[in-house]
C-alpha cells in the first residue's frame, strides 16, 4: 500500500547479474512463483479459520435457524470434521475450482468469481493501456527537459495524485460531472439493440471508472520511465548520434526511448499488485460490476467463502503477473541474458 | 561513549537541517504536521464534543454551509467542520502507530537477513518478496474481515501489509555498510552480533529508515482512509470513516460536496506534507540521491 512514488526498480541489481543460465534463472523464478502461490493458497484457508466464534452463527445472523437446520449446514459445509481435513478438501477443491459455497447468495462462489472476471479485465484493460501510453509520453517529455517547467508541474501533479485516496478521487469526479455519466454499472437497465450500440452503451459507462483507475496508475509509468531516460541520458552513444549530425527529435525517438523503455515494459506486470488495490476501490465506487466489487460486497457482508475464493484468485494473478515480469526482462534485455 | 563522537554527531545533525531547510516543501510540511499534531492533543479541550454525538447534533441532515455551520452539515446534523477536526486525531494515530509497528517489523528483517546471512537472509526474502507483491489492500481488508473490528486492528492490519519496502531498504543498506573495512575490523577485534548491529549498522541504516518512516506515515493515512471506506474501521470518528458514511448517505448523488470536500483535502494535506517531508530527507540523508535531480 505503501510504495511511494520513487524511482525504484523492483528488481535486485544482485539478482539481475548472478542468474548463470537460461534455464536455472526460468527454474528459479517459476519456482520461486510456486511456493507463493501456495503460500497465497494456506493463507487464504489459515486466515479465514482465524475468525473468532463459529462461522454458523455469522452466517444465519439475521435468520431464524432451528439446530436440525445448522447441523445439516455443518455438516455440508464440512465444518464438522478436523481442521487438516478440511484443509485437505479445499486444497482438493481449489484444484477442481471449486471455491466453496456463498454464505449469502447459497451459489458457488467459483461461477460468481467467473461471470465477474471480464468485466474487470476490461475495466483494467482499458486503463492500464491508456496510463502507460499517458505516463510513458509525459515521462519522456519531463525527462527530455529536465528541472523545466513542465517537468516540475508534472512531478507535481504526480505528487498531488498520490497523495490522495483512490476512492475520493472517484467521488470527486462523480460528484463534478453530476448526471453527465452514469454513477454506476457497466450498462443502462434496458440496453439499446445492435452490437455497436451497446459497446458505445458500455463504453459510456466506463468512462468515469477508467478514469480515475487511469490517474491513479499513470504516475508510476511517469516517474519511472523519466529516471530511467535521465540514467540513459548521459550515455556516450547519445553523444555519437548527436556527433553524427541526427536531429534532437531523432536522437530521443530512436535511441534513448528504447533504451529506457526496458525497465518501464516490465514495471507493467510489477504494478499489478497496485492496480488490483485500486480496482477494489474504484469498482466499489462506481459500483462495476467485477472482482472488486465482488471483493468489496463480501466484505461488507460478510461473504466469507466468497472473501476466501476472490482473495485466492487476486493474490493468485499477481504472483502469475510478476512471474511474467521476470521473464519477459530477460527476454526483452540481452544485458541480462548475456550476463 | 567518548565527547568527539557525539560532537562529531552534533555537526552532522546541524548540517543536515541546515541543507533540510533549504527545501520549502519540506519545510512547510513539517510546520503543518507540528501545528496539527499539536492540535490534535489539544482537540477534547477546544472542541465541545457534545456536538459530536449523533443525538445531541442540533443541524438539520445535510445542510449547506451557512454562518452558524461553516461546512454544512453530515446526514445526522453535526458541523462537518468539527468532525473533520475531531477526524484529525484518529487519522494521525492510525497513521502513526501502523507506520512505527510497519517500520520495526522492516528494519527488524532488513538488517536480520542481511546482517546474518545464508538461509535465514533467503527465507526471509522469501516471505519479503511474498509480502511485497500480495495486493497489500485487499490483504489488509481480508485481515479486518476475519478480526474484531477496532481501531488497533486496523493499525495492525496496515502495519501487518506495509513492511517490506521498509525491510527492502533497510537489507540493501546494511549489506554496503557491512562490506566496508571497519566492519570486518570490529568482528576481528571481538565484536559480536550485538555489537556490530547495535553500535555500527544501525546508526549509518536509521536515518535512513527516518526518511522512509515519513513516507510511510502518508501510505499509512491513505490505507486507513481506503479500508474505513471498505467499511473496515472502529467505530471512531476518522475521515477514512465519515467518507464512507458520506458515501452511504447519498451525498454524492444529493451533490453534498460540503460532506466530502473537507475530509478529502485534510488528507491529501496531510499526506502531502508527510511526503515533502520524506523527500526532502530521502535528498539529504540518501548519499546516493546527493547531486541527483
Amino acid at each position: 500500500m505503501t510504495t511511494s512514488p520513487t524511482e525504484q526498480h523492483a528488481t535486485d541489481p544482485d539478482e539481475r547479474r548472478d542468474g548463470t543460465s537460461a534455464t536455472r534463472y526460468v527454474a528459479g523464478k517459476v519456482g520461486g512463483a510456486l511456493v507463493s502461490l501456495v503460500f497465497v493458497v494456506a493463507l487464504g484457508f489459515f486466515l479465514f479459520r482465524m475468525i473468532p466464534g463459529d462461522p454458523l452463527v455469522t452466517m444465519t445472523r439475521e435468520r431464524p435457524t432451528d439446530p436440525e437446520q445448522l447441523a445439516h449446514l455443518r455438516e455440508r459445509l464440512g465444518l464438522d470434521r478436523p481442521v487438516w481435513q478440511q484443509f485437505l478438501d479445499y486444497v482438493a477443491g481449489l484444484l477442481q475450482g471449486d471455491f466453496g459455497t456463498s454464505y449469502m447468495y447459497r451459489r458457488p462462489v467459483g461461477d460468481m468469481i467467473a461471470e465477474r472476471v471480464w468485466p474487470t479485465v476490461l475495466l483494467v484493460g482499458t486503463a492500464t493501456v491508456l496510463a502507460v501510453l499517458l505516463g510513458l509520453w509525459l515521462g519522456v517529455r519531463a525527462a527530455w527537459r529536465r528541472g523545466g517547467t513542465f517537468d516540475r508541474t508534472q512531478t507535481g501533479i504526480a505528487l498531488a495524485l498520490w497523495s490522495m485516496p483512490q476512492f475520493w478521487l472517484g467521488l470527486l469526479l462523480l460528484i463534478a460531472t453530476q448526471g453527465v455519466f452514469p454513477s454506476r454499472g457497466m450498462t443502462s437497465v434496458d440496453p439499446p439493440d445492435g452490437f455497436a450500440a451497446q459497446a458505445l452503451d458500455v463504453a459510456w459507462h466506463l468512462t468515469l471508472p477508467c478514469l480515475t483507475l487511469l490517474l491513479v496508475i499513470y504516475a508510476q509509468y511517469m516517474l519511472v520511465m523519466r529516471s530511467s531516460l535521465l540514467e540513459e541520458m548521459g550515455a556516450d552513444y547519445l553523444r555519437t548520434a548527436r556527433a553524427k549530425g541526427l536531429r534532437d527529435d531523432l536522437v530521443r525517438r530512436r535511441h534513448a526511448v528504447p533504451n529506457a523503455l526496458l525497465p518501464t515494459m516490465t514495471l507493467i506486470f510489477l504494478q499489478f499488485g497496485m492496480v488490483v488495490s485500486g480496482t477494489v476501490t474504484v469498482e466499489a465506487v462506481f459500483s462495476w460490476p467485477g472482482l472488486g466489487l465482488l471483493t468489496y460486497e463480501s466484505l461488507r457482508g460478510p461473504d466469507l467463502p466468497v472473501l476466501q475464493g476472490v482473495f485466492v484468485i487476486l493474490a493468485g494473478s499477481v504472483i502469475v503477473m510478476n512471474l511474467l515480469a521476470d521473464l519477459l526482462y530477460r527476454v526483452v534485455d540481452p544485458r541480462v541474458r548475456a550476463s | 561513549m567518548s565527547a568527539p563522537v557525539w560532537q562529531r554527531r552534533r555537526a552532522a545533525a546541524v548540517d543536515v537541517w541546515r541543507q533540510f531547510r533549504a527545501n520549502r516543501g519540506a519545510l512547510f510540511g513539517t510546520a503543518f504536521i507540528a501545528l496539527l499534531v499539536l492540535f490534535s492533543l489539544l482537540a477534547p479541550l477546544l472542541i465541545d464534543q457534545r456536538g459530536l454525538e449523533v443525538v445531541t447534533a442540533t443541524g438539520g441532515s445535510l445542510e449547506p454551509p451557512s454562518g452558524e455551520y461553516w461546512l454544512g452539515t453530515d446526514e445526522s446534523g453535526r458541523s462537518v467542520m468539527l468532525l473533520t477536526l475531531w477526524g484529525a486525531r484518529v487519522s494521525l494515530l492510525v497513521g502513526f502507530a501502523a507506520t512505527l509497528l510497519s517500520v520495526v517489523v522492516g528494519t527488524l528483517v532488513g538488517v536480520v537477513s542481511a546482517h546474518f546471512g545464508g538461509w535465514i537472509s533467503a527465507v526471509l526474502m522469501r516471505i519479503t518478496d511474498f509480502f511485497l507483491v500480495l495486493p497489500a489492500l485487499v490483504l489488509a481488508a481480508v485481515l479486518m474481515a476475519v478480526l474484531p473490528t477496532s481501531m488497533w486492528t486496523v493499525i495492525m492490519a496496515i502495519g501487518v501489509t506495509s513492511w517490506p519496502t521498509t525491510a527492502r531498504l533497510v537489507r540493501a543498506q546494511t549489506l554496503s555498510v557491512e562490506s566496508r573495512p571497519y566492519i570486518e575490523r570490529s568482528k576481528a577485534l571481538g565484536g559480536g552480533h550485538a555489537h556490530v548491529i547495535g553500535k555500527h549498522v544501525l546508526p549509518s541504516v536509521l536515518p535512513l529508515v527516518f526518511a522512509n518512516t515519513t513516507l510511510v506515515v502518508g501510505g499509512s493515512i491513505i490505507a486507513e482512509s481506503t479500508l474505513a471506506f471498505l467499511g473496515m474501521s472502529g467505530p471512531e470518528i476518522s475521515w477514512g470513516s465519515m467518507l464512507d458514511r458520506a458515501n452511504q448517505s447519498g451525498a454524492v448523488t444529493a451533490g453534498a460536496w460540503w460532506y466530502l470536500l473537507p475530509p478529502g483535502i485534510a488528507i491529501v494535506l496531510v499526506v502531502l506534507s508527510f511526503t515533502l517531508v520524506g523527500r526532502g530527507l530521502e535528498t539529504v540523508l540518501n548519499p546516493r540521491l546527493k547531486g541527483e535531480r
